[in-house]
Order: C-alpha cells, then structure tokens, then sequence
C-alpha cells in the first residue's frame, strides 16, 4: 500500500484497523541470488538498492535478531558530511544527497531534520583546525559557513560563552547536516525492500557459510536451516570479526563500546546539533524533547552493550562546561553500542578475498549517517563485482598498499580514533 | 572496572591506559612485508578471554598483561609484562 493523505483518510474513517503489514514474514527460500547477513540500516539499504538500481531482487536479509535490534537503534541519529579528506567527503556527500531525498523515495517519513551540525571551537588551534576542514567541505562541494562568536551564541544561547579557560571564539556549521529518525531508517528500507520481492527473515543466525572445491561462497548455514547464495554480503556491526572469521578471514577490526545518553523531556533548547570543541561531547535534542548526546568510545575491547561509569562522569561534566543551565536536567536513558573500530579510523565496503563474499563493516562510531550512501555503492560492488569510485578507497588492503584512511592521522590505534 | 595492579592492588580503571592485544610478537626485521601487516594491523578480536597491555599510567606506571573477558569484564589475572613480571609480590 502506497502510503499518502489519501490513504491515511481512508483508514482514518475505517478507525484504522485497516492498515496492513508494512512487510512479509516469509519462510527462507531454498536458494538466493544474493543473501545480505544483517538486518540493520545498511543490510536492508543494501537489499533495496540491488532491487531497485540493479534489478536483483532474489534477495533474502538475514537477521539474528529482530530488524534494526542492533547499532541503528542505538546511535545518536546524527547525518553529516564535514569530513576532512578528499577520498572520505565523495561517499559521505553522497549519502548526505541520499538522505535529501529519503522520505519521499522510500514514501515513508524518515523524519530528516537538516538542523545543522555546529562544531564550536574554543582555541586557535581549533580555529584553523575547522577552517582547514571547511576548505575541504567547500572544495568538495559540501556546504560549510564559519561562524564568529556572536553568530555561534544566537544559534546556541545556552553555551557557556564565557568559560575563562576555553571561551567560545566561533564555529564551523554545516547546514544541510542533521538528524533523522533512525528506527523509521529500518523499517521504511524493510518495507520499500519488500515491496520489490525482497526476503525479510528475522531470529535467522547465520552460523557458518558453504563454499565450493574452488573455495566459492555458495551458501550459508543458518540456525533455520543452510541456504544457498550465489553471493554473500556480510553487513552486520560490532561482530564483523566473529562472521568473517568464520569465513577464514581476519580483520584489521577491534570491537569496542560508545555510550550514548538521553535525557528526561524539556522544551525546544537545542534546535542544531551542537559539538563542544574542548571535551569530546556532541548533542542535539529529539523530536520527543529528550537532550541526546555522547562522548568518547571507553577504550578497550568489549562486546558487553553497557558502559562504565569514569565515561559516564566525564561526558556528564563536559555537559555542565557545555550547557552549564541544563545541569538539573535528569538522564533517562543511558546505554552502549558494540562499534567494529578500524585501524584508520574508516569503513570497508569491498570485495574479500574470498570470491563470492563481500564486505560492508568496520563503520567505527560513523555508520548511521553512512547507510544510504555505503549501502549504495555496496549494492553496486556485490552487482558489478567491482566497487563504485566513492568507495574504491574502502578496501581491505589499503594497509598493506599504504593507503590508509586515516584522518585524525591517528595511526593503527582503534581506541584512538 | 578495577584492574589488580601486581604493585599497587585493585585500582580504579580511570588510572590506567589500554594499549590492545598483548599476544602479538613483533617480526624481525627484515620479516616479509605480510608478517608486519598482520602485527601492526590484523587483529583476532576475541568475544571472550583477551589477553591485553594496559599502563597503570596514573599510579606506578608499569605495563601490565591483564587476562580479561570481553563479554564479563571479568579479569582473571594481571602481571608486569617485563621479562621475569610473572613474579607477583
């Protein structure tokens, strides 16, 4: 069903009992031309745009879980491009164009709000940091505006301006950025998916996969029984080591956790997303009134989804620096997310070693924002079986070849990125 | 989490910094280029038991080799990982 104002009017005066499923439960074919492990935002994305853009639609997406039970439903929402170099911007750009376009694409309302991203800045060292940063928007297409001190404190009152040690001086908006709605992601990708023949199978757990004497995926086992795959794209976040291993291949990936917050409901205070440039801190606030922000990965491998307190204390004393008259506001929610961190700070969307088995992980803490435009050229490598320009960079050998994407030039230390 | 520092006791993990893996073995020096990838980049990411460098950076400043679950968070054991630091006190 077409969703519109007519439809709407319709179940309206039917009480809406009559609004179907948004998508099938179907049993698991025998056989798919591609099988996508994941059911996240970019899984589902994936399936969509190889149904869409590339005529293969004998898709099936697999998913331990139910859909968007993973790292999409546990994120901060925030959709940006200001990126710094010049084989990152491309990919993220076009994503960010993807997302422009989304509600009305997928006729399902993504709830993208192109608020703006402001990343304030407190030192001169910072200044020029952005300055360098906004040439490199600007020069990629990507908007980008300075702004001065007063413009900054008319889009953020509520900023400490002030603060003896790091006064705001300025900051680098881009205002195209955003948010979205990120479960709404899923699900409308899930049902505009289905609606081109996609299989949607949900508490599916891929177990192992199945490959021919010449070492050819041809299949997957599953905890609903072996399914057969003319390829295998793998799309799952935070285990990406646990499923390529499986596969014989091991990943320049660490697993490791970020904790992300919500408050209690207060009226409309924050209406950008705001970075303070002195912690490591970034916030916005819901469509509900709930402040959501987040701060700095804890550091150290894990695969638990809850965090510890010395990041709890920080972030929540980088807020009272921040937005010092929101100190009485109370936490309501406060949880971890599982992040395959990489050796250079960015993704792999590629082709493996293994013919027939392709790549789409290590998105580190950046891949909501990433899902339609990774999904998107994913689409396109499993389809062509060579990767799009955007994301030829993205492969797994860069290291090897010297050709790290490193932008922080953090070096081949995950937690630091 | 609190890490037993072989020298100090239990203390908090504010006062240490994690560097990562510690079953890596650093190749030789004229090594192929494979073997020095796989040490600066490929890593096993356990789910489970991991055996990793931690500094107690913040107290006496030894580098530890903690056996740690990435799952439990549970630490089973910690020494000095200079030659010989599997001498506790």
């Amino acid at each position: 069903m077409q969703y519109s104002v007519t439809s709407l009017v319709k179940q309206a005066l039917r009480g809406h009992q009559g609004w179907p499923e948004a998508f099938r439960h179907p049993e698991p074919r025998k056989h798919y031309d591609v099988v996508i492990i994941g059911g996240g935002g970019h899984g589902l994305a994936t399936a969509y745009y190889l149904a869409k853009e590339h005529g293969i639609t004998n898709v099936a997406v697999l998913e331990k879980g139910w859909i968007g039970s993973g790292n999409t439903g546990r994120n901060t929402t925030i959709v940006r491009s200001n990126y710094l170099l010049n084989s990152e911007i491309p990919l993220l750009e076009w994503s960010l164009k993807l997302w422009e376009g989304l509600s009305a694409e997928l006729n399902y309302n993504v709830m993208f709000s192109q608020r703006g991203v402001l990343d304030i800045f407190h030192t001169d060292g910072q200044r020029d940091e952005a300055v360098r940063r906004g040439n490199a928007m600007i020069m990629n297409g990507v908007d980008a505006v300075m702004l001065d001190r007063r413009q900054v404190l008319e889009m953020m009152p509520l900023v400490d301006a002030n603060n003896g040690r790091f006064p705001v001086l300025g900051g680098l908006l881009q205002p195209r950025a955003g948010s979205a709605r990120h479960d709404a992601v899923v699900w409308g990708y899930a049902r505009a998916a289905d609606r081109l023949g996609v299989d949607i199978i949900q508490n599916c757990e891929v177990t192992g996969f199945e490959r021919d004497a010449s070492g050819r995926m041809t299949g997957v086992e599953t905890s609903r029984g072996r399914i057969g795959a003319g390829k295998v794209a793998v799309c799952v976040a935070g285990h990406t080591s646990q499923v390529m291993q499986m596969a014989g291949i091991k990943l320049p990936v660490e697993s490791h956790k970020l904790q992300a917050f919500v408050s209690e409901a207060v009226k409309p205070c924050v209406d950008t997303v705001a970075t303070f440039g002195v912690g490591h801190l970034y916030v916005s606030q819901s469509d509900k009134g709930g402040l959501v922000f987040g701060g700095m990965l804890d550091g150290y491998n894990s695969f638990a989804q809850r965090g510890n307190l010395p990041i709890v204390e920080d972030v929540a004393e980088a807020m009272m620096m921040f937005l010092p008259s929101l100190g009485r506001v109370r936490l309501l929610r406060h949880w971890a997310g599982v992040v395959d961190m990489t050796m250079d700070g960015s993704p792999y969307i590629c082709k493996t070693p293994v013919e027939g088995l392709y790549l789409n992980g290590g998105w580190n803490y950046t891949g909501f924002k990433a899902i339609p435009g990774a999904a998107w050229c994913f689409a396109h490598t499993v389809a062509k079986d060579a990767p799009h320009k955007y994301n030829a960079p993205f492969h797994l050998d860069r290291f090897a070849e010297g050709r790290p994407v490193d932008a922080t030039g953090g070096g081949p230390f995950p937690n630091h990125h | 989490m609190r890490i037993p520092c072989p020298l100090c006791g239990d203390r908090p993990l504010e006062e240490f910094v994690y560097r990562g893996d510690a079953t890596l073995t650093r190749p030789a020096a004229d090594a192929p280029m494979e073997a020095w990838v796989d040490y600066v980049y490929l890593r096993d990411n356990p789910k489970g038991p991991h055996r990793e460098h931690w500094r107690h950076a913040q107290g006496c400043g030894s580098w530890l080799i903690v056996d740690r679950n990435t799952v439990t968070h549970e630490i089973t054991q910690a020494i000095q990982a200079r030659p010989g630091g599997e001498v506790q006190r």
